[in-house]
C-alpha cells in the first residue's frame, strides 16, 4: 500500500514533464499539415483542448491523436434510461463518429460537450419544440436521455474507493499487532490525529465529534485523493465537478439538518436573545444561511479545482503556443511550479472541506448551557 | 450559472452518492472505528502508564524512607541487645563468684563442725579411760591401805577427825 501511495506520489509530481510529452505527441502529428492555422485558430483548439480535459468523458482517454483519428484509452460501459435501459460500451461510438442503435433507438455521442444525444437513424438530432404561452415564444431543445453511465469520472471514483478501503482496512488491521504504527500507518496516523485534534475537537467539542468524525474522516481522505489523481497526467477531473462537489455538499447539508439538536433550531426560527420582531426578521436570514452553507461549500471545491485545472492546462497550452525557446522553457518552469501549488491546493481544499463541515456539525450538535 | 447547470450530470451525481455512501459505510466498519479505537486504548495506555510511574516513584520515596527508618531502628536494637548481653554475661560471672564462694565457705564450715565433734568425742573417752584408770588406781590405793588393823583404825580416826573439823 505504502509502495503504491509513493508511486502516485511520483507520477503527480512528475505530471507536467509527462504531460508536455503527451502534448509534444500530439503536436507533432498535428503541426506539420496544418501549417496555415491562425493563432486565432490555435487559441480556440488550445480553448477546447483544455475545457475538454476538465469535463468528464464517457471513456477514459490515455493519448489521442485527432489527425490521424488514434485513440489510446479503454472504454466505459454506457447506461441510458430513455423509457427501457439501454447498455452498451462506449467503443461503439467510435469517438463521435458512429449511431449507435439500441431496441431500435439511435444514439450519439457529441464530442463538444460531451453529451449522448437521441438521433435518429442518419444521426440527426432529435427536437422537441415547446412553446411558451405567455410569450409565444419557441424554444426547441435536443432530446437527451438519462445517462447513468459508468463515466471517466464514475470509474476514478470506484477505483478511489477500492484503495481507499484496502488503504484503510490495511491500516486498521496494522493495529492488531501492536498499538505503534507501523508501514503506512506511520503516514496516516498524523493526518487522522490532525484531523480528530485541530478539526473535529475545536469546532465540535469533546463529546459529540466522535459521531461525526467517521464521515470527516471519509470525506477528507476521498477529497483529497480524487484531487491528488487529478494531479495524474490522466486528465481527470472528479473534484472539479459540479456533480460530485454538489454530492458532497448535501451530505454535508443532510447530516447537519438530522443531527441538529433543540439549540440548532432554536438559532433558525427562534433566535435567543433577542427582541420578537428581531426574531420574525432573522428566521427567513436562517433559513437562507441553511442553504448558503453547503452552496458555498460546493462552489468552492468545485471552481478551485476547476481553476486549478484550466490554469495548468492553459499553462502547457502556452509552452506550444509561442515559438521562441525561452517563453516555452519559462511556462514550462511556471507549469511546473503551479502543479506543486495544486499539490498544495490538493491538501488545502480537502482541509477547508472537512474544516467547514465539522464547523457546521459544531453548530448543529452544540448545546448552550448559558442563555444568550 | 446556465454553464453550470448544463455540465451537472444526474447520473455522475447518482454514482457518487451510492459510491460515497458505500465508502462511508464500509470505512466505518472496517477501518475508522477500528483505527480510533486503537489510538484511544493508547492513549489511554499512555496516560496510564505515566501516572503509574508516577505513583511508582513516590511510591519508592516513601519505601526508601521507610527502609531507612527500618535501618536506623535494627541499629539502635542491635546496640541494645549488645549492650544487654554484656551485662547480662558480667552479672552471670558475678553470680557464678558469689555462689562458689559462699560453697567454699560452707565446706570450710562443715569441716570445721566436723573436726570439732570428733575432738570432743576424743575428749569423752579419754576422760572415761583416765577415769576407770583413777578408780583402779585408787582401788589398789585403797587395798594396800586397808590392808592391816591399825591401818583401817587409823583411817577412821582421820575420817572422823575430818568430820569433827567440820
Amino acid at each position: 500500500m505504502y509502495r503504491l501511495l509513493r508511486f502516485i506520489l511520483v507520477v503527480a509530481l512528475l505530471s507536467p514533464v509527462v504531460t508536455s510529452s503527451v502534448f509534444a505527441n500530439a503536436e507533432a502529428h498535428h503541426g506539420a499539415p496544418d501549417k496555415e492555422l491562425t493563432p486565432e485558430e490555435l487559441r480556440d483548439e488550445n480553448n477546447a483542448f483544455v475545457k475538454h480535459h476538465t469535463n468528464d468523458s464517457h471513456d477514459f482517454g490515455i493519448v489521442s491523436n485527432e489527425e490521424t483519428g488514434t485513440h489510446v484509452g479503454f472504454p466505459l460501459p454506457v447506461i441510458l434510461w430513455d423509457g427501457s435501459l439501454h447498455v452498451f460500451m462506449s467503443s461503439a461510438f467510435e469517438h463521435g463518429e458512429k449511431v449507435v442503435e439500441s431496441k431500435g433507438n439511435y444514439y450519439k455521442l457529441d464530442t463538444h460537450d460531451g453529451k449522448i444525444y437521441k438521433t435518429d437513424e442518419h444521426g440527426v438530432v432529435m427536437t422537441e419544440t415547446t412553446i411558451d404561452k405567455k410569450t409565444k415564444e419557441e424554444t426547441v431543445h435536443q432530446l437527451k436521455p438519462l445517462d447513468f453511465s459508468i463515466t471517466k469520472n464514475v470509474f476514478v471514483t470506484i477505483f478511489m474507493c477500492i484503495l481507499m478501503f484496502f488503504l484503510f482496512k490495511g491500516i486498521a488491521k496494522s493495529y492488531k499487532t501492536g498499538l505503534a504504527p507501523t508501514g503506512a500507518a506511520k503516514f496516516f496516523e498524523p493526518i487522522i490525529l490532525f484531523i480528530r485534534d485541530e478539526i473535529a475537537i475545536p469546532n465540535i467539542g469533546e463529546k459529540a465529534h466522535k459521531k461525526y468524525m467517521v464521515y470527516l474522516l471519509t470525506v477528507f481522505f476521498f477529497i483529497w485523493f480524487l484531487n491528488l489523481i487529478g494531479m495524474t497526467p490522466l486528465g481527470i477531473n472528479v473534484t472539479g465537478n459540479i456533480a460530485v462537489t454538489f454530492v458532497l455538499a448535501i451530505f454535508t447539508f443532510l447530516i447537519t439538518q438530522f443531527t441538529g439538536k433543540k439549540d440548532y433550531w432554536m438559532h433558525i426560527f427562534w433566535m435567543p436573545g433577542v427582541p420578537v420582531p428581531m426574531k420574525i426578521i432573522l428566521i427567513p436570514i436562517e433559513l437562507i444561511g441553511l442553504v448558503v452553507k453547503p452552496f458555498a461549500l460546493m462552489i468552492r471545491l468545485y471552481a478551485n479545482m476547476l481553476a486549478g485545472h484550466i490554469v495548468l492546462g492553459a499553462l502547457i497550452a502556452a509552452v506550444y503556443f509561442f515559438d521562441a525557446y525561452l517563453a516555452k522553457t519559462a511556462f514550462l518552469g511556471l507549469t511546473f511550479f503551479m502543479n506543486i501549488i495544486e499539490l498544495l491546493v490538493a491538501a488545502l481544499q480537502a482541509y477547508i472541506f472537512t474544516m467547514l463541515t465539522a464547523l457546521y456539525f459544531g453548530s448543529a450538535a452544540a448545546v448552550h448551557e448559558e442563555a444568550h | 450559472m446556465e454553464n453550470l447547470l448544463d455540465q451537472f450530470s444526474i447520473g455522475l451525481a447518482f454514482w457518487q452518492t451510492i459510491l460515497f455512501l458505500g465508502l462511508l459505510l464500509l470505512l466505518r466498519k472496517y477501518a475508522w472505528k477500528p483505527i480510533l479505537n486503537s489510538v484511544n486504548e493508547r492513549e489511554s495506555k499512555i496516560s496510564e502508564s505515566l501516572e503509574l510511574a508516577e505513583k511508582t516513584r513516590a511510591e519508592m520515596e516513601t519505601m526508601k524512607a521507610q527502609n531507612e527508618n527500618l535501618l536506623k531502628e535494627a541499629r539502635a536494637e542491635r546496640d541494645a541487645l549488645i549492650k544487654d548481653a554484656k551485662e547480662t554475661v558480667n552479672t552471670m560471672i558475678e553470680d557464678a563468684k558469689g555462689k562458689a564462694r559462699e560453697e567454699a565457705d560452707k565446706v570450710q564450715v562443715s569441716a570445721r563442725e566436723a573436726f570439732a565433734a570428733e575432738k570432743s568425742a576424743a575428749i569423752a573417752e579419754l576422760k572415761t579411760q583416765v577415769a576407770s584408770i583413777s578408780i583402779e588406781i585408787a582401788e589398789k590405793v585403797v587395798r594396800g591401805e586397808l590392808g592391816s588393823q591399825e591401818k583401817q583404825t587409823s583411817l577412821a580416826n582421820k575420817l572422823v577427825e575430818d568430820i569433827n573439823m567440820n
